[in-house]
């Protein structure tokens, strides 16, 4: 159970956003929703912890955020705008990189496996730099099929993907839901999901 | 520990496959030093004099030719979120980056030293203080300079700014690191020397990588 109580943002001058509230239970997804510069970005940084809120505090399973932030993001998976891809190394030495650094080290059959169901069998070894953008974020959702962080937090995971892969990601994610995994993202598209989730707009 | 090992590794094979970046840096210290023999001419007393110095104002400015990379391609390509948000602490994969920067940057112009210690007529036994005192001395710049390249990490022009920020820092390595060569050479004993600059060093391993740490939250902010 992720709970966030009164956040507030602040950029600069500007109040982007504040007093949201919202809670999302085991096994459910939260789409945030709002125009360009709604401050969605600024919402899941919060949450993930890369930025500070100017007001409000998060709790997760009942306890604050705060207090045990290498714990709650030892359960977290964050992936941002940028893919967090290394150009000059191959998509398995990426993933399996990302995935000792978020502190789960993946053996290389299990990566090669991620990577091939996610649609880039043969190319595990070619420089990140030779792949297209789609194939780029490809990589990076391969990170999804091996993690095992409860809560997912995804910026625009829909972008640059094709139709096939926009169909195996939403599989993937109804896989995690079906988990008891909780998920928030952001994303233009109606997006459709099993099992139960909701809407937060921001901005008016 | 396997976080810190994977950024050790990863470092050092980004490294490996742009090796164009770490021979720059390279030949930048072997071509500054061989400038000054060639400029000043043949006369091994004088040479001798000014080695410790020119040795050690080379190695700062050629350490300091790749610290403006350091963290920003990692802020550019979403890695440095990434490992912010690691179940292992910053600072420990912040030490992970200093060390294999030392490790490509560092290192290497300590076994080049001597070699090019050779031009300015350093007994052999100056040579050996020399790699010493860089032993002890190249991590502290790579120490200081990770601060320095965390707190200018997205500014505009942040090159220039580097330097103006970090090479003042350098100073007291500057001075004991050269000061432990001279102090060799004139048979006064380069232990005192040293052992300062090994404290800096104790120092530098402590509180930089926090130092860095703290100035990296604030540019994800």
């Amino acid at each position: 159970m992720l709970q966030a109580h009164g956040l507030a943002c602040d950029r600069g001058d500007r109040r982007l956003f504040s007093g949201v509230d919202f809670a999302v239970p085991a096994g459910e997804w939260l789409q945030v929703e709002g125009p360009n510069g709604a401050g969605k970005t600024s919402l899941l940084r919060i949450v993930a912890g890369l930025a500070a809120a100017a007001e409000g505090h998060l709790e997760w399973e009942g306890q604050a955020v705060a207090e045990a932030r290498d714990a709650f993001n030892a359960r977290l998976l964050y992936l941002g705008h940028a893919p967090a891809i290394k150009d000059d190394l191959s998509a398995l030495e990426n993933l399996q990189i990302a995935a000792a650094v978020a502190g789960r080290p993946l053996d290389e059959s299990t990566a090669l496996a991620a990577l091939r169901r996610i649609g880039l069998g043969g190319r595990e070894d070619l420089p990140s730099r030779v792949l297209s953008q789609g194939q780029k974020r490809r990589v990076a959702l391969a990170r999804l099929l091996c993690s095992q962080a409860r809560l997912w937090i995804l910026d625009e995971p829909f972008v640059a993907l094709d139709v096939a892969a926009v169909d195996q990601l939403c599989t993937i994610l109804d896989e995690h839901l079906a988990r008891g995994g909780l998920l928030l993202f952001t994303s233009h598209q109606a997006v459709h999901l099993a099992g139960s989730g909701g809407s937060l707009r921001l901005g008016r | 520990m396997n976080a810190f090992v994977a950024i050790v590794r990863r470092d050092l094979l980004l490294a490996a496959r742009r090796k164009s970046e770490v021979l720059t840096a390279l030949f930048f210290f072997m071509i500054v030093v061989s400038l000054f023999p060639l400029g000043i001419g043949p006369e091994t007393a004088m040479l001798r004099r000014i080695a410790p110095g020119v040795l050690w104002v080379a190695a700062l400015l050629a350490a300091m030719l790749s610290l403006n990379r350091l963290f920003a391609t990692d802020h550019q390509d979403g890695t440095l979120e990434q490992m912010a948000l690691s179940p292992t602490p910053l600072a420990v994969l912040v030490s992970g980056k200093v060390l294999a920067h030392w490790l490509t940057s560092g290192l290497p112009l300590v076994l080049l030293a001597p070699v090019l210690g050779l031009q300015f007529d350093l007994s052999a036994r100056a040579l050996g203080v020399l790699m010493i005192s860089l032993l002890l001395g190249t991590p502290i710049l790579s120490l200081i300079g990770a601060i320095g390249a965390a707190l200018t990490l997205g500014v505009r022009g942040g090159g220039v700014l580097l330097s103006l920020l970090v090479l003042p820092l350098y100073i007291p390595a500057l001075i004991f690191g050269a000061g432990a060569v001279e102090a060799d050479v004139a048979g006064l004993g380069a232990g005192g020397h040293l052992s300062l600059l090994g404290a800096l060093l104790a120092l530098g391993v402590f509180f930089a990588p926090w130092a860095a740490t703290a100035a990296l939250r604030i540019a994800l902010d």
